[in-house]
């Protein structure tokens, strides 16, 4: 079956040029892709529906944070927070342009404020908080703006007990914002904190590219970490290091697939399949509110939490959490709650 | 040191006459020359202040799982008649001992390794001083493969947990995550001519303007200086050295960084756990300016006056 036919011919670069004038917000993810790996060629609207996964070959397109968070939730979508938080200049920091203008344009390009998109969202019937960084605002480097929101999110889901979900996509620390950036590692990792004493899961999802400063902070840091196929995982680049050490490095080096076998993440998963995945999984670390604790074969469910809790009784030497899962905030005499 | 105390009236002339001065814009060379004096090659490195301010220091090695990095230095020693835990970033002084060393970029066994004694340390209630002089965490991809990213992180969420004093001390070139890994603690302290960046200069140089002999231009649109750092909320303190840079006078730096560490563990001491614990989270979320919503800019961390003597 030949694509020429069902697929736009226009060219790429015509359409970008055309999304370029008059400072018109362009939306990243353009409307065509041809797919860089097996160059076959699609419209948006099949992109959009694969999840912008090349259904030839499978390779995994960029995807803006808020489309993410369409393809992991439901209907009826996120309810977006702190969206108003912009960046600060703290340095007057100037590179080959001024830090204020790289900001400006990132803003008029993505038509977001900032780096990071956080929303509270269901994943398959789970209420979560999701943080979802974006690589086209600025490499998805993570200054200030992105440190204070990846902390409330943190704070916002340990507060409300129910599980947050971080999806990097992120060269690392935002060097125009200088040392001040460095400290959002410390930040983030300490808040991140918040979610293991509330004793609500943190599902890391691991995209192209998760390097530096975030995978050296927050990013490496999940109870369940997923990455995307081909997403590079280190903390140094692979130009960084042949540089440095004149190691020749193989192709696939930091690579996810590569990674899983590192032990670095628990799997590789498929965009198609990640937001099931993730509700799977979250339907076993953090069930919602009226689903049954105990899931085992039918018939051992009934009075399954009941059980639970006489266990849980019976041992008193043993803290409930064991057994169960305690709302947080609540004392360990509430026992289990289902 | 001759007459006075370190944080008597002559070194606070001193220190605060230099942050008076760098209050505008630095002057470039002025800048440059501190750079250059934190990386000094006669500086005093972390053994070299170990080994004067402690006695009986027991350097441990290896992290149990995969082998001793010698770019980090961990151990127990008596400080002032107490016991401390002291962890830091080696460099070497000639070509043998900088290779032995790394440059004092640590892999992640390293990493791992200072876990281990500060999970020591925590148990005994002993408190802990670490001393960061890194160009940052070893780029190589045998240390990828064993989760430098990962040992990083963990370092730093251990810190963040830990219930005894924790005191940090940029004592040279603080850069990149690499020196943040040792950086969670209840105060942290920079040496007058210390650095602390998200990056070297050399690795700003050329990953921003394309161009590896642009690190003079990278350091001053970084400004990493104590003085900048005291400025954003970064470092509490700053830690005046001899006339001239630690490297003209190894004893006396190391005997007025001794002072600030009592001092500062006697603060620390009375304190309980808790109290710590929100200190320590809050030092570390206030950082980071945000725009406010009326275009201005929030200076969240900034301080305006220079550091208390």
């Amino acid at each position: 079956m030949s694509r020429v036919g069902r697929n736009i011919t226009v060219s790429i670069d015509r359409l970008r040029h055309l999304g370029h004038r008059q400072d018109r917000p362009r939306r990243i993810a353009s409307d065509a892709s041809t797919c860089p790996k097996c160059d076959s060629h699609y419209s948006g609207d099949e992109m959009r529906r694969n999840l912008r996964v090349c259904p030839a070959c499978g390779y995994h397109f960029p995807v803006t944070a808020r489309e993410r968070l369409e393809q992991l939730g439901e209907p009826g979508g996120y309810v977006e927070l702190w969206s108003d938080l912009r960046a600060a200049d703290p340095l007057q920091f100037t590179d080959l342009k001024p830090y204020a203008d790289r900001i400006r344009e990132a803003e008029t390009k993505t038509g977001m404020n900032e780096a990071v998109v956080c929303a509270e969202i269901e994943v398959r019937r789970v209420p979560c908080v999701a943080a979802i960084m974006d690589f086209s605002f600025m490499g998805g480097s993570m200054g200030a703006v992105v440190g204070e929101k990846l902390a409330r999110a943190c704070e916002h889901a340990a507060q409300k007990g129910i599980p947050l979900i971080i999806l990097s996509s992120s060269g690392g620390a935002r060097m125009q914002e200088g040392t001040l950036a460095l400290m959002q590692m410390a930040k983030t990792v300490i808040a991140l904190d918040a979610l293991a004493e509330a004793q609500v899961p943190v599902i890391m999802i691991l995209a192209h590219p998760t390097t530096g400063g975030v995978w050296a902070s927050f990013a490496s840091l999940g109870d369940v970490t997923y990455a995307e196929p081909g997403a590079l995982i280190a903390f140094s680049g692979p130009r960084v290091i042949e540089e440095t050490t004149r190691e020749v490095l193989p192709a696939d080096f930091g690579r996810a697939e590569r990674q899983l076998a590192n032990g670095q993440v628990d799997a590789v998963v498929d965009r198609r399949e990640l937001a099931a995945r993730i509700g799977r999984v979250l339907h076993i670390l953090a069930p919602p509110d009226g689903e049954a604790l105990v899931a085992g074969p039918p018939g051992w469910a009934q009075g399954g939490a009941e059980r639970v809790g006489r266990v849980a009784q019976s041992l008193p030497s043993l803290p409930g959490k064991i057994m169960g899962r305690i709302r947080p905030g609540s004392g360990n005499d509430d026992g289990p709650v289902a | 040191m001759s007459g006075g105390k370190p944080d008597g009236p002559s070194f606070v002339r001193r220190v605060t006459g230099k942050l008076g001065r760098s209050s505008g814009v630095q002057v470039d060379e002025d800048l440059w020359a501190s750079i250059q004096i934190a990386r000094h090659a006669e500086r005093p490195y972390t053994l070299d202040y170990i080994n004067r301010i402690t006695s009986d220091f027991e350097e441990m090695h290896g992290d149990r799982l995969f082998g001793d990095d010698p770019a980090i230095v961990a151990g127990f020693g008596r400080f002032n008649d107490r016991p401390v835990a002291f962890v830091g970033q080696q460099k070497g002084r000639d070509t043998n001992e900088r290779t032995y060393r790394n440059f004092g970029m640590a892999s992640p066994e390293g990493y791992r390794k200072s876990m281990r004694v500060m999970e020591i340390a925590n148990r005994m209630g002993m408190p802990i001083v670490t001393l960061i002089d890194t160009p940052g965490a070893f780029p190589g991809a045998s240390a990828e493969e064993r989760g430098q990213g990962g040992a990083i992180s963990r370092s730093m969420q251990l810190m963040w947990r830990l219930n005894v004093p924790v005191v940090a001390v940029v004592i040279g070139e603080g850069s990149s995550g690499g020196a943040l890994g040792l950086g969670i603690a209840d105060r942290v302290l920079m040496l007058e001519n210390s650095t602390y960046s998200v990056i070297s200069p050399e690795g700003a140089s050329a990953i921003l303007w394309r161009d590896a002999s642009q690190a003079k231009r990278a350091a001053q649109a970084f400004k990493p200086t104590a003085a900048n750092c005291y400025r954003w909320g970064v470092a509490d303190a700053v830690i005046p050295e001899p006339p001239g840079g630690a490297h003209t006078d190894h004893g006396q730096a190391a005997e007025i960084l001794g002072q600030y560490l009592q001092r500062t563990l006697l603060e620390l001491e009375a304190q309980t756990p808790a109290e710590r614990r929100v200190v320590r989270r809050e030092r570390f979320r206030r950082l980071g300016p945000l725009r406010d919503p009326e275009g201005g800019v929030a200076m969240a961390s900034g301080r305006d006056a220079p550091p208390p003597g």
